[in-house]
């Protein structure tokens, strides 16, 4: 598509967007080279903001960054395990055919979408006074639980006609060709939004900085509020970690996309050809 | 129940601050958004890879840690601040810049690329064929998105409220502190005006939705 917008540049375009990329450069240079001015007037690259990060003291720092990310990832990984399971609960209430299920959920599902996260986070904390880390999980659970049921519904409405036909006309009750046909497909399907979500309940996390859950924004405040001086530093090192770790699941869905539109391109012929390879794939 | 009535006047005032920094940022982000989805498209090389670069970084930063950077460390950097809401508006619009960004970048991908080539052939230039063709057609078929993330900006701003900013999250801390013995309706309280705003955009996001299926 890009290309189609604009000539394969010939000698000319190539010197204007050679002349534009030296201008743009320059000017983001000149932000790059702004931003660094302002910096080192506040003394940030003196060595002594940076060496506790290699003096003595290093081991407890990193301990507590270490400590942080821990707390980050414990969070993350404990509401996504359950709130996947949930996610499926609610999906298959909300296409439930009879509509005293199907339209509460809706109204559930509509209400937790609607909601700020850190709402859900605090209600829990302070209604039913638990520990921040429950109350983190639970308000992410309660959240996300509700976009991944939007999402596998979505897959499922994706899925040809024929295959839940197909299941009900062998026999299956609605369930059965529910959790055996239509789940596995639409999981599959929507293997790539699952994972981008995932994403955003890793970021997600850091809300429990708010409810003072010992994550690891909260981690790099405790370092800035014993040592003032060196606020920009933990903050540095702190978001530079956050960004490494959420690049990496991001690459990983785009990975798992590409991958997914080799295999699973077109309607049904295409899927049993995938059920196929799942079946011989090397585990 | 009474201490949400008796908190009515804290309420309207976080709501209309809620309001307008989700108005102000989402004005700002839409801007910015779009000229970064111009950039990740032109022929410059820098300003694609500025663009891509920029998209990728805050798609992948959690809010609260922008948040607590142009609250909290920038001041201590000497950029200070009269009022938080100007924080607050900082960190939204950067953030909402990149999904804006992204969701009108697949717009453009959306538009046929027969388009592209009918105007290109009738001898525009880039600037024409994104600025006349390509950018009003995906511009329609990005609405919904864009209302979704509007409505996502609405709820990203409760934030703010942990960052010194009153609006309707920092009055729910501030009036939980206040009524100790009806947390549990204060918080109501606080949910009600936020669906006041989200859920009527995600109607219109779903109405608009139909219509453009239709259209096509």
């Amino acid at each position: 598509m890009t290309s189609v917008l604009y000539d394969v540049p010939g000698p000319k375009a190539r010197r204007i967007s050679l002349i534009g990329s030296i201008i743009g450069s320059v000017i983001i240079a000149a932000g790059v080279v702004g931003a660094i001015v302002i910096l080192s007037s506040q003394g940030i690259f003196n060595s002594s903001r940076w060496e506790v990060f290699v003096n003595d003291y290093a081991a407890d720092v990193w301990t507590q960054l270490g400590l942080g990310v821990l707390a980050t990832l414990q969070a993350a990984g404990v509401a996504a395990v359950i709130a996947f399971p949930l996610g499926v609960a609610f999906c298959l209430l909300r296409i439930s055919l009879i509509p005293w299920v199907r339209i509460p959920t809706q109204v559930v599902l509509e209400f937790l979408r609607g909601m700020p996260v850190v709402l859900m986070i605090l209600f829990v904390l302070l209604v039913f006074a638990t520990s921040p880390f429950t109350a983190v999980v639970s308000g992410l659970v309660l959240y996300n639980a509700a976009i991944f049921a939007e999402i596998l519904r979505a897959g499922i409405q994706s899925l040809p006609k024929g295959q839940r036909e197909a299941g009900l006309a062998i026999g299956l009750r609605s369930f059965q060709s529910r959790m055996s046909i239509e789940f596995p497909q639409a999981i599959r399907r929507m293997l790539p939004s699952l994972i981008a979500q995932l994403v955003v309940l890793l970021k997600d996390t850091s809300l429990g900085y708010i409810v003072a859950y010992e994550e690891l924004l909260r981690k790099v405040k405790l370092i800035a509020d014993l040592e003032p001086s060196l606020l920009f530093s933990a903050f540095f090192v702190g978001a530079a970690i956050y960004i490494l770790i959420n690049l990496s699941v991001s690459r990983l869905a785009i990975m798992i996309e590409r991958r997914g539109t080799k295999k699973a391109a077109g309607g049904v012929a295409s899927a049993i050809k995938t059920v196929d390879l799942d079946v011989n794939a090397p585990q | 129940m009474d201490a949400i009535f008796e908190s009515l006047p804290q309420y309207w005032d976080g709501f209309l601050r809620t309001l307008f920094l989700a108005v102000i940022s989402g004005v700002i982000a839409l801007i910015v958004g779009t000229i970064l989805a111009a950039m990740r498209v032109s022929p410059v090389a820098a300003l694609r890879g500025f663009s891509t670069f920029y998209v990728e970084v805050a798609r992948n930063t959690p809010l609260t840690i922008i948040f607590f950077f142009s609250a909290i460390v920038l001041p201590r950097l000497g950029i200070k601040f009269e009022q938080f809401e100007v924080a607050a508006v900082i960190a939204l619009s950067t953030y909402t810049a990149a999904f804006v960004a992204e969701a009108v970048r697949s717009g453009v991908n959306s538009v046929p690329v027969g388009q592209a080539e009918a105007a290109r052939s009738i001898g525009m230039t880039f600037t024409q064929v994104l600025g006349l063709v390509i950018l009003p057609q995906a511009l329609r078929t990005v609405v919904p998105p864009l209302i979704n993330i509007m409505i996502a900006l609405v709820k990203n701003s409760s934030v703010a409220g942990a960052f010194f900013v009153m609006e309707l999250f920092g009055y729910g801390l501030q009036l939980t502190n206040s009524h100790g013995d009806a947390v549990m309706w204060i918080l109501i309280g606080v949910a009600f005006f936020y669906l006041l705003i989200t859920v009527p955009l995600g109607l219109l996001a779903h109405f608009i939705e139909k219509k453009v299926a239709i259209a096509r």
